[in-house]
C-alpha cells in the first residue's frame, strides 16, 4: 500500500488544531511556530501531489478508499484529477501565506489558528472527496469556522452582521444542495454516495432538469453567483486579513468546484438545459461586479466586488460547456485564488500601518512600502488580464469559449476587462503614488522579512503561470476532457 | 417459571433497583458532609450496569417475556443503555449542584425514574406501559420541584405534576377504550380496530405521548418546567425522558402500523403536520428568548419535531434515523445543560447576556459550548449533522420532500439563535471587567462528564457507521 497522501493532507491540519488547542494559551510564540510548521507541511505535501500527478495518465489519481458506512454506501473515497490538483496546491499556498500574515495576531492566537486549520481541513476535504456524503461533510466543516473567525477577529464595525449574513447564506445554499444530493441518492437506486458510481446512474432528463438548479445554485452561492453574491463583499471586508485570503482565495473556489463536480458532472442533462440561464447570471456577475467595484472607496470592498466579477468569469466558463471555456475557468480558479490572496495580504499590510482603507485618504505608500506596492501592482496586472500574467492565461480561453456559444455575451463580458483596468489603476495611483498625507509621516513602518516571503511566493506563482502556462493548463485540460466525456456521453 | 431470557430482559432494571437500595443504605450510614460521595457511588454503579448490560444482556432475537408484559428486543435494549448513560451524566452534574448533590433522595429518585424509563422502552402491554410511565413521571415531578425554597422550582414541580397527570389521564382513557372494545390489554390489540374508532383511540394515546416528548401543541409546560427545575434535572428531563417517549411512540405506532396498513396514510399525514408545527413553533419562539434554559427548552421542542420527521417515513431507515438522532441529541443536550449547570453554579445566572466573556473566563468550557451548540445546529464533524442528514434522508425516501424542506428551513432558524449564543460566549466581553479575574472553575464531576460528552459527540459525528448500525438494529423485530 502506498503512502495515503491525501488523507494526510486532510487530517494533518485537524490534528495540528487539536495539538494547538492543548497548548497553554499564553505560549503565543510556540503556538505560532507550531502553526507555521503545519502550514509548511501541508504546502509541501500539496506541492508533492501537484508535481507527481501524472498528466499522461490523467483521470483520478492518488485514490484512497475506506469503507465508512457500508450500509449506506458511504466511503472515504479520495482522489484528485486535473481540476482539483491545482486547487489543492492553491489551498496549500493560501494556508501557508495566511499563517505568515497572521503572525501578529495578539488576541487568542491559539483559537485563531485552531479554527483556521479546521477550515483548511474542510477545504482540502472538499477538493479531494469523491464521495458525495463526504463532500458535504467537509463542505460544512469549511463553512462554520468562518463565522467564528470573522465574528471574533474581524473588523469591529461590521463583523457581527457580516459573519451572520455569510453563515446564513452559505448554510441555506448547502442544505438546498444537500436535498438534491439525497434525491440523487434515492433516485439512483444504487445505494451509494460514490460520485464515480453516481456518474453512471443515468438519471432521467426530467429528474436532472428539476434538481440541477437547486444543486448548482446551492453550491454556487459560495461561488458568489449573482443574485446570491451579497454576503461575499461584506464577509471579505469584515474578515481579518488571513481569513479574507482564505475566503476569497479558496472558499469561493469551493463553491464553484462543488457546483462543477456535483451539479454539472452528476446531472449533465440538467446542465445542458440550464446552461443559458447560468450564462446570463454569470454575465451579470462579471459586468455588475466590475461596475460596483469601480465606485468603491474602501480598498477591501473594491477587491471584494472584483472577486464577484472574477468568480463570474469562472461560472461563465463553466456555463459554456466547451473545452476552452471550462479549461479557462479551471485555471481562473487558481489564478484568481492567488491574486485575491495577494490583494488582501497587501491591503492588510497597508491597513495595519495606516489604519484606514479608504482610497481617498491614502497616498504615496510605495515609498515606505515598496514590496507591498509592487505586489499590489502585479496583482492588478493579473486582474486586468495582462498577457504574461496568469490572468491572461485563464481569461482568454474563457472568452474564446463564450464566443463559440454566444458571441454577444462575450462582447458584453469583455467590457468588464476595461472597467477592471480602470478601477485597478485608479486604486493603485491613489493608494501607492501621489502625495502621502501628512499624518502618515513616520508612522508607516516597513514590513517584516517574513511578510516578503508571502508576497514573493504569491507574485511569483502568478508570473510563473503567466510565462509558462504549460505548467498548469494541460493538467486542467485533462480534467476538463473527462467532464466533456460525461457531457457528451449522457 | 423464570427463564434466563426473563432475567436478562430486566437485568438493567434489577441492577438499578439494587443500586438504588445501596444508595439508600449509604445515605443512612454516611454523615452529611460525605454525602456528596453518593454521587460517585451512583455514577460508578451506573457505569458498571452499562458495561455489564452491554456485555451480557444483549437480546439475540425479539421475544415476549413475562406473559407478554415486556418485549425483550433491541429497541428496549438500546434505549435502556441510552437512559443509563443519561442518568450517569446527570448524576455527575448533580453532585455539585446546590441542595441536590448532598441529598441521598435525589439520586434515588433519579434511579427510580431511570427504572421507569427502561420499562417504558420495553413495555408491550397497556397496563405495564401505564405503570412504567407513572414510575418515570412521579420521581421527575419531585425532582423538578426539589428546591423547596425556590419559588420557580416549586412552580416547575407543581406545573409538571398538573400537566403530567392530565396527560396521563387522557392516555389512560384511551387504554380503557382499547380494553373495553377488545377485551385485551396487549398493545397489539389496537390493530383490531375499525378505522374511525382507531383514530379516536390513537389520538387519545397520542396526547399522552406528545406531552412526554413535548410536541406542539402539548409543549406548554416545557419552558416553565425547564426554567424552574434544577439544571441537571432539566437536562435529564429534556433528553432521557424525551427519548423514552419516542421509544414508546415507535413501538406503539411503527410496530403496529406498517407502511402497508390501511391506517398508514392518515397516520403519516398527522405526524408530518405535527412535526411541522413543532419544529416551526419551537424554533421561532426560541429566537426571542433571553434566558438560556428557556431557549434550550424551545430548542428541545424543535428537536422533537426533527426526530418526528424520521418517524413519518414508517420504514426501517426511519426508525434507525430517529434512534440515531436521539443518541446524538441526548449526548448533545446533556452537554449543553452541563455547561449551564457549571456556569450558573459560579455566576448564579441563566441569562444569555451574562455569558459574555465566558470563553475567556474558561476557554475549555467555551470549547465544549462550541461543540454542543454546533452539534445542536447540525454542523459536522459533530453528531447533530449526521443525525439530521439521516432524518431528512428518511423523509426524502418516503417522498416527503416538502417535509425535508420544512426541516431545512427550520434548521436555518436554529442556526441563527445557536450562533447568537456562541457569539455572546466568544465575542462579547464582560463590561469593564478583566475576564481573567473571574474564572469559572470546573469541579471534577463536571470536568469528567463534559469531557466524556464532548468526545461522545465527536465519536457519533465522525465514526457514524457503527452507531448507525446499532440504531438500525432497533428496527429488527419491529417490522
Amino acid at each position: 500500500m502506498t503512502f495515503p497522501i491525501l488523507s494526510v493532507i486532510i487530517f494533518s491540519p485537524i490534528v495540528a488544531a487539536l495539538i494547538i488547542l492543548m497548548m497553554p494559551a499564553e505560549r503565543k510564540t510556540e503556538i505560532r511556530v507550531m502553526a507555521l510548521m503545519t502550514a509548511v507541511f501541508a504546502l509541501l505535501l500539496s506541492l508533492w501531489v501537484y508535481l507527481t500527478y501524472d498528466q499522461s495518465l490523467a483521470g483520478y489519481q492518488f485514490i484512497e478508499k475506506y469503507d465508512w458506512m457500508p450500509a449506506f454506501g458511504i466511503s472515504l473515497h479520495l482522489g484528485v484529477d486535473g481540476i482539483s490538483t491545482p486547487l489543492v496546491l492553491l489551498t496549500g499556498v493560501v494556508m501557508f501565506t495566511g499563517v505568515i500574515i497572521s503572525w501578529g495576531i495578539e488576541d487568542r492566537p491559539r483559537e485563531f489558528f485552531a479554527f483556521l486549520f479546521l477550515l483548511a481541513s474542510g477545504v482540502f476535504g472538499v477538493f479531494v472527496a469523491l464521495d458525495l456524503f463526504m463532500l458535504f461533510f467537509f463542505y460544512e466543516i469549511a463553512v462554520f469556522p468562518m463565522y467564528l473567525l470573522i465574528a471574533i477577529w474581524g473588523w469591529v464595525k461590521t463583523r457581527e452582521y457580516a459573519a451572520m449574513k455569510l453563515t446564513l447564506y452559505l448554510f441555506i445554499g448547502s442544505v438546498v444542495a444537500l436535498l438534491g444530493a439525497l434525491a440523487m441518492y434515492f433516485q439512483s437506486g444504487m445505494g451509494t454516495f460514490d460520485m464515480l458510481m453516481l456518474e453512471t446512474a443515468n438519471f432521467s432528463p426530467e429528474f436532472q432538469k428539476i434538481w440541477f438548479l437547486p444543486v448548482f445554485l446551492g453550491f454556487a452561492v459560495l461561488g458568489g453567483i449573482w443574485p446570491f453574491h451579497n454576503w461575499s463583499p461584506d464577509g471579505h471586508v469584515a474578515a481579518p486579513t488571513a481569513v479574507s485570503m482564505f475566503h476569497a482565495g479558496v472558499l469561493m473556489k469551493l463553491g464553484a468546484f462543488a457546483a462543477l463536480r456535483v451539479g454539472i458532472m452528476l446531472l449533465p442533462e440538467g446542465a445542458k438545459f440550464w446552461a443559458p440561464l447560468i450564462l446570463m447570471l454569470a454575465l451579470v456577475n462579471v459586468v455588475y461586479g466590475a461596475f460596483i467595484a469601480m465606485i468603491q472607496t474602501d480598498l477591501k470592498y473594491m477587491i471584494g466586488f472584483s472577486s464577484v466579477s472574477h468568480m463570474g468569469l469562472v461560472m461563465l466558463g463553466f456555463a459554456t460547456l466547451t473545452e476552452q471555456g471550462m479549461t479557462g475557468a479551471g485555471v481562473q480558479m487558481f489564478s484568481h485564488g492567488v491574486m485575491t490572496a495577494l490583494f488582501f495580504a497587501a491591503t492588510g499590510m497597508v491597513y495595519d500601518r495606516a489604519h484606514t482603507r479608504k482610497i481617498p485618504e491614502l497616498g504615496g505608500m510605495i515609498k515606505p512600502l515598496p514590496w507591498v506596492g509592487f505586489a499590489f501592482i502585479i496583482g492588478g496586472l493579473v486582474s486586468m488580464g495582462m498577457p504574461g500574467f496568469s490572468g491572461f492565461v485563464a481569461e482568454f480561453p474563457i472568452f474564446m469559449g463564450v464566443w463559440q456559444v454566444k458571441p454577444w455575451v462575450a462582447i458584453l463580458a469583455v467590457i468588464s476587462i476595461v472597467i477592471t483596468a480602470a478601477y485597478i489603476m485608479l486604486a493603485i495611483r491613489r493608494t501607492f503614488f501621489g502625495e502621502m498625507p501628512k499624518e502618515f509621516e513616520g508612522h508607516i513602518t516597513p514590513i517584516k522579512a517574513i511578510d516578503k516571503v508571502a508576497l514573493v511566493l504569491l507574485s511569483g506563482l502568478m508570473i510563473g503561470l503567466g510565462i509558462f502556462p504549460g505548467i498548469m493548463v494541460p493538467m486542467v485540460q485533462s480534467g476538463i476532457q473527462n467532464v466533456l466525456r460525461i457531457l457528451g456521453g449522457a | 417459571m423464570f427463564t434466563t431470557s426473563m432475567i436478562m430482559a430486566i437485568l438493567p432494571e434489577i441492577l438499578l433497583l439494587v443500586l438504588g437500595l445501596l444508595v439508600l443504605a449509604f445515605d443512612l450510614i454516611w454523615k452529611s458532609e460525605s454525602k456528596r460521595n453518593l454521587g460517585w457511588l451512583t455514577a460508578s454503579g451506573l457505569l458498571f450496569i452499562l458495561v455489564l448490560s452491554v456485555a451480557i444482556a444483549r437480546p439475540a432475537e425479539s421475544t415476549a417475556v413475562f406473559g407478554g408484559m415486556l418485549r425483550y428486543d433491541m429497541l428496549g435494549f438500546v434505549f435502556k443503555l441510552l437512559f443509563i448513560f443519561g442518568a450517569m451524566m446527570t448524576t455527575l452534574f448533580m453532585m455539585d449542584a446546590e441542595k441536590l448533590g448532598k441529598r441521598g433522595e435525589s439520586y434515588i429518585l433519579l434511579l427510580v425514574a431511570t427504572i421507569g424509563m427502561s420499562l417504558m422502552a420495553s413495555a408491550s402491554d397497556l397496563i405495564m406501559l401505564y405503570l412504567a410511565i407513572e414510575t418515570t413521571s412521579i420521581p421527575m415531578y419531585i425532582l423538578a420541584g426539589f428546591m423547596r425554597d425556590d419559588k420557580k422550582s416549586t412552580e416547575a414541580g407543581f406545573k409538571y405534576l398538573l400537566f403530567g397527570a392530565m396527560a396521563s389521564t387522557i392516555m389512560l382513557y384511551g387504554f380503557s377504550l382499547i380494553f373495553g372494545f377488545t377485551g385485551s390489554t396487549a398493545l397489539v390489540a389496537i390493530t383490531g380496530f375499525s378505522m374511525p374508532l382507531a383514530i379516536g383511540v390513537i389520538a387519545l394515546i397520542m396526547i399522552g405521548i406528545a406531552f412526554k416528548i413535548s410536541l406542539a401543541p402539548f409543549h406548554f409546560w416545557a419552558p416553565d418546567v425547564y426554567e424552574g427545575a434544577p439544571t441537571p434535572i432539566t437536562g435529564f428531563l429534556s433528553t432521557a425522558s424525551k427519548a423514552a417517549g419516542f421509544a414508546v411512540l415507535m413501538r406503539l405506532f411503527l410496530g403496529l402500523f406498517p407502511a402497508t396498513s390501511q391506517y398508514a396514510p392518515t397516520w403519516t399525514m398527522v405526524m408530518a403536520v405535527l412535526a411541522t408545527i413543532t419544529m416551526t413553533l419551537g424554533n421561532v419562539v426560541a429566537l426571542s428568548q433571553t434566558n438560556i434554559k428557556r431557549m434550550l427548552a424551545y430548542s428541545s421542542v424543535a428537536h422533537a419535531g426533527y426526530a418526528l420527521v424520521g418517524v413519518v417515513s414508517l420504514s426501517e431507515l426511519g426508525v434507525g434515523s430517529v434512534t440515531f438522532y436521539l443518541i446524538a441529541y441526548v449526548m448533545t443536550n446533556l452537554a449543553a445543560f452541563g455547561i449551564i449547570a457549571a456556569f450558573s453554579k459560579v455566576t448564579g445566572s441563566d441569562e444569555i447576556a451574562d455569558y459574555a466573556g465566558m470563553s475567556r473566563r474558561n476557554p475549555t468550557l467555551g470549547l465544549v459550548a462550541l461543540v454542543a451548540f454546533l452539534s445542536l445546529t447540525g454542523m459536522p464533524p459533530f453528531g447533530g449533522f449526521v443525525a439530521k442528514v439521516f432524518v431528512f434522508a428518511a423523509a426524502v425516501k418516503a417522498d416527503m420532500i416538502w417535509l425535508a424542506v420544512v426541516g431545512i428551513l427550520n434548521s436555518i432558524v436554529g442556526l441563527y439563535y445557536y450562533l447568537t449564543f456562541l457569539k455572546v460566549v466568544y465575542l462579547y466581553r464582560m463590561e469593564g471587567e478583566n475576564e481573567e479575574a473571574h474564572p469559572i472553575p470546573l469541579t471534577r464531576p463536571y470536568a469528567i462528564a463534559l469531557t466524556v460528552l464532548s468526545f461522545a459527540i465527536l465519536a457519533v459525528g465522525i465514526i457514524f457507521g457503527p452507531w448507525f448500525n446499532i440504531a438500525s438494529s432497533v428496527a429488527e423485530g419491529l417490522f
